[in-house]
């Protein structure tokens, strides 16, 4: 009986340790035949795009250490700039997702530039501020070309034309979600490698110590607005995958309770980890769908659980699991 | 030849006169210790000089370049580096990775797509500066995990890393026990070549040992000036500042 124990313990660990050494390799191969795994196609995609949304938002929390509280802008820029590039402009499909990342990297770049000006808890509070001055934008002033309270609506999904005057329609959900999935491949791998690179270091260099990067000779501000822009892409990606999905960019993908999930997505994961935000999406909305089967008010049961994780394992789930394998490797050795 | 001056430097805060009317030169090779009661200004002036506070009033002048309203990152380019009396590494990350960002900012800060592990030059060297400041055993250990006088040795080791013509080394051996402190002065000959050194520290054994000139500050200013047996030989410092030492 013990040594079974062992030997499924040892088998266990053996995953972990793959899984922690890994990890994005594990991430993929799970993503691929995530639809088949979970009882519809539609959570599997909202996971993925929330999960993106989140890996891009750690950017900017988990390894530069920069608290923002208004990413609903981007995500929300991202929305509206695709919805509008395929209902106004009449873009392709790529056409449009591009056009709605390049929209939120725009705003990025002058929000950014704005908010990192002040530090702490002021640049907190800009950026909640900007956030929020785009909601009602889109609101009232361009409620025109938003539709005001009830969002952009009736986004087409046009076919991607490929070379040779082929033309493949993700219109399905199982084919939608193969083109989001792609596009989360690539972007995972962008993100792995920027991380990795030197450019990365000196975001982690910023994170846990600004003024010794500063005295190291790294113009800090620059690498900060660069972080912030790179997040503000990947954010933006995110929401625009959100309105062609849905079929509408609706405008609470600008309010401030978009900011405020990211945030709980990444801490409920595990900040600062690779793969850790998207464990904590797919956590959230899991436990989203599954709760508000029984209560309206699941957001009570979601919240208690988020306060527990940071209470008890303020490294996140993936952050924790991490840890843990990390220590006994340690003690083995 | 002269390295560093500083003309008629002043910083205010507020009222007080934190740095008064500094005239200081400091000549290349030198160890050039700063001494004084506390609150003389000491922390102000060294501030001043790596960009961290900038001058109320007149100028600092670094081979010959007027380096008074540069940026802290500016100035680090310019060739020189700090090393803090509160030991401030980066906690979170390896010794090696701590000495190794501090390389790379020479070499590489938008490089996005190559691997960190890759710049092998750079590598090479923080292992090269690890070794200096005896911690390549502990390479992998997170910067948080070292001893104090551990910790100290890695500070000393980030500001090497740079390779800086003028070292600003303010208390090394704050907080040490005797036998650290004997090997962070031998660590500190060690790695000085050709370099300058401003020093600031309190252990007077320490800076009679290893200073060419000192220079005491009191309440913002100079008092006195000269090699260590004049300073030693100074009625006035004796007066403020050495008696109970």
């Amino acid at each position: 009986m013990e040594t079974q124990d062992r030997s499924t313990f040892a088998a266990w660990t053996r995953i972990t340790d793959f899984a922690s050494a890994n990890s994005l390799i594990v991430l993929l191969a799970f993503l691929a035949v995530f639809p088949f795994l979970v009882p519809y196609t539609a959570i599997a995609t909202q996971i993925l795009i929330s999960g993106l949304f989140a890996m891009g938002y750690n950017i900017l929390l988990g390894y530069t250490g920069l608290l923002s509280f208004g990413h609903a802008a981007y995500f929300g820029l991202g929305a509206y700039g695709a919805g509008m590039a395929l209902v106004y402009l009449k873009m392709g499909l790529i056409g449009g997702v591009l056009f709605g990342a390049v929209t939120a990297t725009l705003g990025a770049m002058a929000i950014g530039f704005l908010c990192l000006k002040r530090r702490g808890i002021y640049f907190c509070m800009l950026t909640l501020a900007f956030a929020q001055l785009f909601y009602f934008l889109a609101l009232v002033v361009f409620d025109n070309y938003t539709g005001g309270d009830n969002g952009l609506r009736d986004i087409p999904t046009p076919p991607i034309s490929l070379p040779f005057g082929i033309s493949l329609s993700v219109a399905t959900p199982l084919r939608f979600y193969y083109f989001v999935f792609v596009l989360c491949v690539l972007s995972f791998l962008a993100m792995r490698r920027m991380l990795n690179s030197p450019f990365g270091a000196v975001l982690q260099s910023i994170r846990e110590n600004e003024k010794r990067a500063k005295s190291c000779g790294f113009n800090t501000n620059r690498v900060k607005l660069i972080a912030f822009v790179f997040s503000g892409f990947f954010s933006g990606l995110a929401g625009s995958l959100y309105a062609i999905y849905y079929h509408i960019a609706p405008l609470n993908t600008l309010y401030w309770t978009t900011s405020g999930s990211v945030v709980m997505m990444t801490i409920l994961g595990g900040m600062g980890t690779f793969a850790g935000p998207f464990v904590g999406a797919a956590v959230f909305l899991i436990l989203e769908d599954v709760i508000s089967v029984f209560t309206k008010s699941w957001q009570l049961f979601v919240g208690a659980i988020f306060m527990l994780f940071v209470i008890f394992f303020p490294l996140g789930i993936w952050g924790t699991l991490q840890e843990r394998v990390f220590y006994r490797w340690l003690r083995q050795d | 030849m002269e390295i560093l001056r500083t003309e008629s430097l002043v910083k205010t805060f507020g009222g007080l006169r934190a740095v008064d009317g500094i005239n200081f030169r400091l000549e290349g090779g030198q160890v050039h210790s700063i001494i004084g009661p506390n609150g003389a200004g000491k922390s102000t002036f060294f501030k001043l000089i790596s960009g961290e506070l900038h001058a109320t009033q007149g100028k600092i002048w670094f081979q010959g370049e007027d380096i008074t309203d540069f940026p802290p990152h500016v100035i680090s380019h310019k060739g020189i580096s700090v090393s803090y009396q509160l030991t401030n590494v980066f906690p979170k990350l390896s010794t090696l990775e701590n000495i190794r960002i501090a390389v790379q900012s020479r070499k590489a800060t938008y490089n996005f797509w190559s691997h960190r592990e890759m710049l092998r030059e750079v590598r090479e060297k923080a292992e090269s500066i690890l070794e200096v400041v005896q911690l390549l055993p502990k390479r992998n250990e997170l910067a948080c995990n070292l001893s104090h006088g551990e910790q100290r040795h890695l500070e000393i080791g980030i500001a090497l890393a740079t390779d800086p013509s003028l070292l600003l080394l303010d208390e090394p051996t704050a907080g040490m026990s005797p036998e650290d402190t004997e090997r962070t002065i031998q660590l500190i000959k060690e790695i000085l070549g050709d370099r300058s050194v401003i020093l600031v520290e309190h252990k007077m054994k320490v800076v009679m040992k290893i200073s060419d000139k000192i220079t005491v500050l009191h309440d913002g200013k100079i008092l006195a000036e000269g090699k260590p047996e004049e300073i030693q030989s100074n009625e006035r410092v004796q007066e403020v500042y050495l008696k109970g030492r």
